[in-house]
């Protein structure tokens, strides 16, 4: 396979990945605008910080209000973590790897991308917006559905899933990186109506606010907030389970092509030090040390796996 | 569709009987469908020059465009006698070039030609084949009678069109491929690959590993390309996977440098080797006519075949396919004033009216005047271009071209067209049966151009 289309794999991949996240976090905000007696734009702070755009945001727009947050984080163009700007980065990607994809796979990417473009021509209105960020998900797992039943298991694939991973590995801890200090044990007034709020509302920026209660007997604590996200490996957007994928996706490149590099290394390490610990352990020594070092160490896995399959040179 | 008396014509009645039973709403229901799904499936081209740089249809016309097999034996004919006259053209005209020398040809017309190509001179591509795709172009005015436009024997696109059309058409309408013997089109992509393979460079041992060269995503036809590498089942390369290594053309993996054998470009000659040709091309391959010419690497089609469809060539060609074959050229070429001879400028000028006036060296309807459909205002600016430059233009009469139906919301309707059939060369030369039949949508226009309205539809011929 040419460089160049492992590289496009991937970021087509990392980038579809990114806009559900997007997708996911207004979803979250709009939640906890509605939830919160008296809501206010500050609520979209935390939002744009965890989409890592804020500073973007200001330049762009003098005050803050959720209205403005929200199209930013959706639909403009100047923002290049929009969702649209993901979405068509992903199919543009899609295209210069089309010869890699599968037909359904294609379609799927392409469909999304035009019915994206047709419902975000305009601001969407308030009351259109649970329809919007519904549309987005619905077309995203599309592509998943359509990639999934129909790619050949080989080397493409495994450049999808490196790329899917290591955005949701980076996506999961920025959350974590945002709102770390909710779950500092020490600051946390445990069982404030506000912690419960805010708690929830980072469970929902990963889709699992309900897996959670069934994982830990609806027992709500920061220890076990941080454990679901970072340690448990049945959890699909922990950063566990997402080093479990990379490893394995890293591995089954190293046997077809019989060579490894430094991203196997630095992909191994990571997983077992995720494995080996326990999350007192983590929070401990410093839950915002750790996943500052954990984001470190994920681009750096980026770096290595472009350069040791020659996404560039 | 019909004769001039009464009643469709033979290789339409079959197709006419089915028509006349249709619900007319469904049909243009059916037209709608069709658009879906080329812009679900991505069949999109860009137009150059457009402010949204937008991806574009092809507007895609559901009624197809019937040949009698007959009348395309006849036709293949004259087209394979064209292809080999071609190829031999090219071969004398690097060599020895007899045809200047029997003065058939002006010497100044070929070599102060920008398409001629000095880097060519001397060299015998291997398999000794120049044009190993063309695609030429031709109008029919009536019963058998077909004259040829152009001969596209650089990179002539169009081929997704042809199989996507029939693609569509047998998903939308599959009982009319039961009630008519179509000849098929989709092996294509397979006869493609292997006639690209079987031309091998020396320098290629085992089994010849072909790419496809792309200028990339915002090239206009990069659909085609993609989908051609995909058929095929060939890697789609860009300039930038691609460097000269231990004197092969070599593609960067993900498991390093592997060897090309045959590279089968949409990139323009003069963008193919900074190091040859445009020193700013980032398209191209630096290095690479070298191991060209050292016989390591196949390029289709072979750089420098622009000189054989140069539009001021073209009107050469009745003398070039006698002086190889031997024989009179079987299809004819229309007539053509070459401006650049004084003669000629003077009647083209006092006849502007009746003809089609063309760049030499342009392409894709831009720059041409048809004089006929032009206003006054427009013929005089046009004139003024022409007595500056000469030597830039050549004038065509219009001919009456036959039409076809298309499907508008009233019914049927006649428009002109013309056709693309599709060649490939290599120790034998095969034609595909159909080709692109592009239409000109609007009521009484010539122009057949996608960037300039122009929609497609369905070639069949049929197997009698």
């Amino acid at each position: 396979m040419l460089g160049r289309t492992a590289n496009g794999l991937y970021w087509m991949f990392r980038y579809i990945e990114r806009g559900e996240n997007i997708a996911r976090l207004i979803d979250a905000g709009l939640r906890m605008a509605l939830t919160r007696s008296g809501s206010s734009d500050e609520d979209w702070d935390g939002v744009l910080q965890s989409a890592g755009v804020r500073e973007d945001f200001d330049a762009v727009h003098g005050t803050l209000t959720g209205a403005d947050a929200i199209d930013y984080l959706l639909r403009d163009r100047a923002n290049p973590s929009s969702v649209m700007s993901c979405i068509e980065a992903a199919r543009n990607n899609a295209r210069m790897v089309r010869t890699a994809l599968t037909r359904e796979t294609w379609e799927a990417t392409n469909e999304c991308w035009i019915e994206l473009k047709n419902t975000l021509a305009k601001r969407v209105r308030a009351a259109d917006m649970p329809e919007a960020i519904g549309m987005i998900k619905r077309c995203t797992g599309l592509i998943r559905g359509a990639f999934h039943g129909t790619m050949l298991r080989d080397d493409v694939y495994n450049f999808s899933r490196i790329g899917t991973f290591i955005e949701q590995a980076d996506n999961t801890a920025r959350i974590l990186d945002v709102k770390y200090y909710v779950l500092l044990p020490a600051i946390a007034k445990v069982g404030s109506s506000l912690d419960n709020m805010q708690w929830e509302s980072i469970l929902r920026s990963v889709s699992a606010h309900r897996s959670y209660s069934w994982v830990y007997d609806g027992d709500y604590s920061s220890a076990n907030i941080a454990d679901y996200l970072i340690l448990n490996d049945r959890m699909p957007r922990s950063l566990a389970y997402s080093y479990d994928k990379i490893v394995s996706n890293l591995g089954y490149l190293a046997k077809a092509y019989g060579e490894k590099h430094a991203a196997h290394e630095t992909a191994a390490a990571t997983l077992a030090a995720l494995r080996s610990r326990s999350i007192n352990d983590i929070m401990d020594q410093g839950l915002h040390e750790f996943i500052e070092e954990f984001i470190v160490h994920n681009n750096r896995l980026g770096e290595e796996v472009s350069e040791g399959y020659r996404f560039y040179r | 569709m019909m004769n001039a008396g009464s009643g469709p014509r033979q290789p339409y009645q079959t197709y006419h009987e089915w028509y006349e039973t249709q619900d007319r709403a469904r049909l243009i229901a059916k037209s709608r469908d069709a658009e879906n799904l080329f812009r679900k499936t991505g069949i999109t081209f860009a137009v150059y020059g457009h402010a949204d740089s937008a991806e574009k249809l092809i507007p895609f016309d559901i009624i197809p465009r019937i040949i009698s097999g007959r009348e395309w034996r006849k036709l293949a004919q004259g087209i394979e006698q064209r292809v080999i006259a071609l190829n031999a053209f090219l071969d004398d005209i690097y060599h020895k070039q007899e045809i200047i020398k029997a003065g058939r040809i002006p010497r100044e017309l070929i070599e102060r030609n920008e398409a001629f190509l000095p880097q060519m001179i001397g060299f015998k591509p291997p398999g000794g084949v120049y044009t190993h795709i063309v695609g030429t172009d031709i109008v029919r005015t009536g019963e058998d009678q077909f004259y040829v436009l152009e001969d596209n024997a650089r990179t002539p696109s169009g081929v997704s069109y042809m199989l996507e059309n029939r693609e569509t058409m047998m998903q939308m309408f599959p009982e009319l491929f039961h009630i008519n013997k179509v000849r098929p089109v989709e092996d294509y992509p397979k006869l493609l690959r292997q006639s690209l393979a079987s031309l091998a460079p020396p320098g290629c041992s085992g089994k010849p590993r072909v790419a496809v060269l792309t200028p990339g995503i915002f090239n206009s036809a990069y659909y085609e390309h993609a989908f051609l590498a995909d058929m095929m089942g060939v890697e789609l390369v860009e300039g930038s996977d691609l460097r000269v290594v231990d004197g092969r053309v070599k593609m960067r993996t993900t498991r390093g440098y592997e060897a090309i054998d045959v590279l089968y470009r949409r990139v323009d000659d003069d963008f193919l080797d900074p190091l040859t040709f445009r020193p700013d091309s980032a398209l191209g391959i630096p290095g690479i006519m070298d191991v060209y010419r050292a016989g390591n690497i196949t390029i289709a089609n072979a750089p420098g075949t622009g000189i054989s469809d140069d539009k001021a060539i073209y009107s050469y060609m009745p003398e070039i396919v006698e002086f190889y074959t031997g024989r009179k050229a079987m299809l004819e070429n229309v007539p053509t004033w070459r401006c650049s001879e004084e003669d000629s400028l003077k009647y083209v000028l006092e006849h502007l009216e009746e003809l089609v006036v063309k760049e030499v060296h342009g392409s894709g309807g831009y720059g041409m005047l048809v004089g006929p459909t032009a206003t006054k205002k427009e013929r005089a600016a046009f004139a003024e271009k022409l007595k500056s430059r000469p030597g830039n233009y050549i004038a065509q009469p219009t001919l009456s071209l036959s039409t076809v139906p298309i499907l508008v919301n009233k019914g049927i309707a006649p428009r002109h067209v013309d056709l693309r059939p599709y060649v490939l060369v290599s120790d034998k030369v095969q034609i595909i049966p159909g080709g692109l039949t592009r239409v000109a949508l609007k009521e009484g226009s010539l122009v057949v151009n996608s960037s300039q309205g122009g929609g497609t539809k369905d070639t069949w011929v049929l197997e009698d």
